[in-house]
């Protein structure tokens, strides 16, 4: 077997791995959801980690970004936006929340 | 674990043997990743207005009348998968595999694509018949702004699978043609992981505090 034909199937067993990673992790949350009900609070935190870790498998398996040096300004980028998007949504969560309560339209 | 060979630019590449394709696309990559990463910022803005939202219900249907979590179930398997196959399709290319095999994961992908947003589609046509309207509350605005815009993108997504299937066949493997694959791929999977943030926040979130 040559050099291409083996790091091709390296490359496409990686797909498969994150691929399978992330079915597992679907497989959960949806298992979770449907034994616990997703009612309670501690059942959703573990449901949002689980989707947490599914965004990090795809993005490494899947789009290849990693802390190697190559995929390091793509990473910087990411995490840039991801800084924003954390800012504008939990200033946004924030602000809204503060003012219902001072409206006395959400219960304290 | 080995250094993979040449990584010109971060992320999907085409590697050594399309040296040139890679080269030509090194800044349109970065720069789709620029625009990406807009995109990001503008679902989040829409991902924070639901979540103010999701107790603007003025007494209309409520998450718990409205979202049919074993559909949900299937979208997210068919788009889960849907990444798998244009990842494949992107490693054939890759790999100068012969062309019928790119053909044959892009048409998987688009069968898929479809799959996805007829689910979809049925889905609001359910909610609409329940009462769930856009115009009907606060928190229903809010999730005809950010769940149809996820579909919208999927539908874009199909639409460039069709015509980057065309222009494989007329103009072939061109520098041009690949490096176009490259981004259809990075678009492709960056719409799963929006669906990852559509499932865990709309739909078990709105389920959790709604």
């Amino acid at each position: 077997m040559d050099k291409r034909s083996e790091m091709h199937r390296r490359e496409q067993r990686r797909y498969v791995i994150g691929y399978g990673g992330s079915l597992l992790l679907t497989g959960t949350v949806f298992t979770i959801a449907y034994v616990f009900g997703i009612e309670t609070k501690g059942v959703y935190l573990a449901i949002a980690m689980l989707g947490l870790a599914q965004l990090v498998v795809q993005l490494v398996y899947f789009l290849h970004i990693d802390r190697r040096r190559s995929s390091r300004e793509d990473l910087d980028l990411i995490l840039f936006s991801v800084l924003v998007l954390l800012i504008i949504i939990l200033g946004t969560v924030w602000i809204m929340g503060n003012l219902a309560v001072r409206m006395h339209t959400y219960p304290m | 674990m080995k250094r993979a060979p040449t990584h010109s630019y971060p992320g999907l590449n085409l590697g050594r043997r399309h040296a040139s394709a890679d080269k030509a696309s090194e800044v349109v990559t970065f720069g789709f990743w620029v625009f990406l990463m807009s995109d990001l910022v503008y679902f989040g803005l829409m991902f924070a207005i639901y979540i103010t939202m999701i107790d603007a219900q003025a007494g209309g249907p409520g998450p718990h009348d409205l979202f049919n979590m074993t559909s949900i179930f299937a979208q997210t398997l068919i788009l889960l998968t849907s990444s798998l196959t244009v990842g494949l399709a992107m490693l054939a290319l890759k790999y100068n595999l012969p062309r019928w095999r790119i053909v044959f994961w892009f048409s998987v992908t688009l069968v898929l694509g479809i799959c996805f947003l007829v689910l979809e589609i049925r889905d609001f046509m359910d909610m609409a018949e329940k009462g769930g309207i856009p115009q009907r509350s606060g928190f229903l605005s809010a999730f005809y702004g950010l769940v149809p815009l996820h579909g919208v993108h999927v539908a874009a997504g199909c639409l460039w699978l069709v015509v980057l299937g065309i222009q494989l066949r007329v103009f072939g493997l061109t520098d041009l043609v690949m490096s176009r694959v490259v981004r259809l791929a990075l678009f492709w999977h960056f719409l799963d992981l929006i669906w990852i943030g559509i499932i865990t926040i709309v739909y078990f979130g709105g389920l959790t505090y709604g």
